[in-house]
């Protein structure tokens, strides 16, 4: 589902961000994606949802390739990744049902879909009775079960994840980590970089991919 | 439809800065406009004139009239030629008795006929610029028994000049203000995309295709042009109403030819799409390419 061969990447000036790294992750596997900070970490994930290009290697992801992609494919492989974020990235303005609705409607989901379908998404994350608050008025756990009902408004095989519980207190990054696990049950692959120590060490038994100076250094399945 | 809200929401967001690229196309057009029926009219002028311009040689007395015959029909062959007049001594001493009344007399008691026969060639459309016509005087001029030739009167090469000039100030004065107003619209539009900035880029992220992500920054642009366009057109009518009115001695303006204004209008909108494209490119043209 995931590939990446021999990826290298580089930045005109900080360096090498990545160096040859290789691994592969199969339809509805959860792993853990570690390291220090500037580890490479980010960079793993911006180049499996296009984001950026290797600067040697292949990143594959269903059946695109980094190096054959068409320009106007870009959008339909976005689809199939969802992303979230440390952040969580939602429009202030906006309440969590219109947050995921911008989601649809941006896609290009038919009008008279899109209520029903923000409904079951919040209801997913277990987050239907606040549909209309704001993300001001929602506490951090809340606002990033928000932004993984968006993530999910394409129907993703895959979720990326990129620190999603660094900004959340332990109670509500467990929270938001069960949620994911719940959503790997039901078939979606996930890719999560984390460098909580403690939660990766609570979860042995969960795939880990440990980068270092954008080496990838140990890999928990291999 | 949501794109022409989201670009009219745009104006609302920069009101003062849109009024000012709508205000700079405008004016750029205006001056184009204004030169534009300067030009015009002057080439109305020059039409009407070029319709009458003769290239004339007179003839030497000596010449025999086997070679002006021959030469005749070389010249009808011109193609720069639409017909050849011939005028012999007698037509011409005639013409000028009747023309030049107070010399009649003088003409009257003449023995020897001083006037020469003389050919008046008339051009071809086409053939009427002050290249072609002093090209064919040359030719004439060619002849042995052709004296002298003369043509057009020094004022049609004067209009000409000015149709020119006015045509390249306009150009210059113009294109600068159009390259102001183009400025403005990339700055306008560079504006509206910051301002969605945050959006964009989950759109980005969700994969909301480029065009549905574009299409509202460039409607923005094309309408700013084209209002700049209209507002141009409406200013220009204006000064072609009240100007005359002001200077009664010009008559009988004529307005611009439809396809000119339209032409207009267009280009305005197409300079706007153009600038709107240019920061597009450069502000969000870069999430779904290569690097
Ligand atoms: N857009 C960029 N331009 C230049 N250098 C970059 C860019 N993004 C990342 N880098 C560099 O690449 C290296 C890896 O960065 P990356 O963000 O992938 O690390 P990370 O493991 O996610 O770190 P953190 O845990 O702090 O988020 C760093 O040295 C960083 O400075
Ligand atoms: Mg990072």
């Amino acid at each position: 589902m995931i590939s990446l061969r021999n990826v290298s990447k580089a930045y005109p000036r900080s360096g090498d961000a990545l160096r040859e790294v290789s691994f592969r992750l199969g339809k509805g596997e959860f792993a853990f994606l570690t390291g220090p900070s500037g580890a490479g970490k980010s960079t793993v994930l911006e180049l499996i949802h296009f984001q950026t290009r290797p600067t040697d290697g292949e990143v594959r992801v269903s059946r695109y390739h980094s190096k054959r992609i068409r320009r106007r494919d870009i959008p339909a492989l976005r689809r199939r990744v969802g992303f979230v974020f440390q952040d969580f990235k939602l429009l202030e303005r906006l309440t969590a049902a219109e947050n995921v609705a911008f989601a649809l409607e941006v896609i290009g989901t038919p009008r008279r879909e899109i209520a029903g379908r923000v409904q079951r998404l919040l209801s997913q994350v277990g987050l239907a009775a606040r549909a209309r608050s704001r993300p001001s008025e929602l506490s951090g756990g809340e606002r990033q079960r928000v932004a993984v009902a968006r993530a999910l408004a394409t129907e993703p095989r895959i979720l990326l994840a990129d620190e999603p519980t660094g900004n959340l207190d332990p109670d509500a990054a467990g929270g938001v980590f069960e949620l994911f696990r719940m959503l790997n049950r039901l078939g979606t692959a996930v890719l999560m970089a984390t460098h909580d120590a403690d939660f990766v060490r609570r979860h042995a038994e969960i795939r880990r991919l440990e980068l270092e100076d954008g080496r990838l250094v140990r890999d928990s399945a291999a | 439809m949501r794109a022409l809200r989201e670009a009219l929401a745009g104006f609302r967001r920069t009101p003062l800065l849109c009024a000012l690229s709508i205000g700079a196309i405008g004016l750029s057009l205006v001056i184009l406009g204004l030169f534009g029926l300067v030009a015009h009219n002057i080439g109305g002028a020059i039409g009407d004139v070029e319709r009458r311009v003769e290239v004339v040689g007179y003839l030497l007395d000596d010449a025999a009239s086997e070679q002006v015959r021959a030469a005749r029909r070389e010249l009808e062959a011109l193609p720069a030629v639409e017909s050849v007049r011939y005028v012999s001594k007698d037509e011409a001493l005639e013409r000028a008795r009747r023309d030049l009344v107070e010399f009649s007399n003088v003409y009257g008691e003449l023995l020897v006929n001083p006037l020469p026969a003389s050919f008046h060639l008339r051009l071809r459309e086409g053939f009427r610029t002050p290249e072609a016509v002093s090209e064919t005087a040359s030719l004439l001029a060619a002849y042995p028994f052709i004296e002298e030739a003369r043509f057009g009167d020094e004022w049609v090469e004067r209009l000409f000049a000015l149709r020119s000039a006015a045509t390249g100030i306009a150009l210059a004065l113009g294109g600068g203000f159009a390259l102001v107003a183009m400025l403005l619209i990339v700055t306008t539009v560079r504006m509206a995309i910051l301002a969605r900035g945050e959006e964009i880029e989950i759109m980005q992220i969700v994969g909301a295709r480029e065009g549905y992500i574009q299409r509202p920054f460039l409607l923005e642009g094309a309408v700013t042009g084209l209002v700049g366009g209209l507002l141009a057109l409406g200013v220009t009518r204006l000064a072609f109403v009240v100007f005359p009115a002001r200077f009664a001695a010009i008559e009988s303006l004529a307005w611009l030819p439809h396809l000119w204004t339209a032409a207009g209008v267009a280009t305005a909108a197409a300079l706007g799409l153009l600038a709107a494209a240019f920061s597009v490119h450069r502000e969000v043209g870069r999430a779904y390419g290569p690097s």
